[in-house]
């Protein structure tokens, strides 16, 4: 199930992330909230890599090259405007992608009509803190676009076919854009300029290969099953 | 961070799917109404399907005076017929 592997391996990855922000968190309630979306994300995760295989084989035991996410997912938290980023492009594409998987019959329409509410709520958040930042102060709105531009590269890289995954790519693509379009302009920030994908880095998640950061997330997340092999928890 | 002008305190009030009034629920800071409601959806609700979340300004409520409370309260304690509890209440009737 490569499908199951790549859409998983997002949650996941980015569950993970999000996880990391755990006292961390600008205020108590946001705090609250990112735990929520990555909760929210693992069980996604949770789901779809049982799918593929066994669920904590699949997270703790393979190799970073036999990890199939995109590499927008896995990217440093950074300041807070470069996760709201990282977290509004994702959960628009998130949106996007559980809707058409929830109208149509395949494996996914069961885990994909369940998070499409999920992942409305992670996007309404996300929009909501592009919309502060952006139109907050001018130190915000800075840093929001900063984060934008910073990220934008890695977004090419979610609109590659997903082998299994049975749907217009492209017109996922142009949904996408007018979405981000509208809440950036509504939050008087810029649309990055620069190509989505194609450039050194960006765009081969899919096919195993990854961004420096995430050796050392996967080291974090995956050391105490590796010191511990096959015990129970 | 957070300061106190920034991030004012918020009332929060919450009626469950099946319940017949809003209920006071806690407080929590947030910065403006539209943030204060979803945090008191994940706070307060863990996002129940079909309830409805109030949140007030803290500042908005004026509350009876400690002081003042025999004033407010008691007068009406010692007479027993301003208080409609002599009824049989009919097996019909919930929620009184």
């Amino acid at each position: 199930m490569t499908a199951a592997l790549a859409l998983g391996d997002d949650a996941l990855v980015l569950s993970q992330r999000l996880g990391e922000w755990a006292g961390h968190a600008p205020v108590l309630e946001e705090e609250v909230a990112l735990a929520n979306i990555a909760l929210d994300l693992l069980g996604q995760a949770r789901t779809l890599l049982s799918l593929a295989g066994d669920e904590d084989e699949l997270a703790f035991l393979r190799e970073e090259r036999a990890f199939r996410n995109v590499q927008l997912v896995e990217q440093p938290n950074g300041d807070f405007a470069h996760t709201i980023a990282r977290q509004l492009y994702f959960s628009v594409y998130q949106h996007l992608l559980y809707g058409r998987l929830a109208a149509d019959e395949s494996p996914f329409t069961a885990l994909a009509s369940k998070a499409v509410k999920e992942v409305a709520y992670h996007r309404d958040h996300a929009e909501q803190w592009v919309l502060r930042l952006g139109d907050g102060t001018a130190e915000s709105h800075e840093r929001m676009q900063c984060a934008l531009d910073a990220l934008w590269r890695y977004t090419g890289e979610l609109f590659e076919p997903v082998e299994g995954v049975d749907l217009d790519w492209r017109a996922l693509k142009a949904d996408w854009l007018t979405a981000v379009t509208a809440v950036l302009r509504q939050a008087t920030l810029a649309l990055p300029a620069g190509p989505q994908s194609g450039a050194w880095t960006a765009g081969a998640g899919r096919q195993g290969l990854h961004t420096e950061p995430f050796g050392r997330m996967l080291a974090e997340m995956q050391h105490l099953h590796r010191s511990h092999p096959g015990a129970s928890w | 961070m957070s300061n106190a002008n920034d991030w004012p305190l918020w009332e929060v009030f919450v009626r469950s799917r099946r319940g017949l009034s809003h209920t006071h629920a806690g407080s929590l800071h947030a910065p403006d109404a539209e943030m204060a409601l979803r945090n008191a959806r994940d706070l307060y609700t863990r996002r129940s399907e079909g309830v409805s979340v109030w949140v007030v300004p803290s500042t908005e409520i004026t509350a009876s005076s400690p002081d003042e409370k025999d004033a407010f309260f008691e007068p009406a304690g010692d007479k027993p017929y301003r208080h409609p509890t002599f009824y049989e209440i009919p097996d019909g009737v919930k929620h009184l």
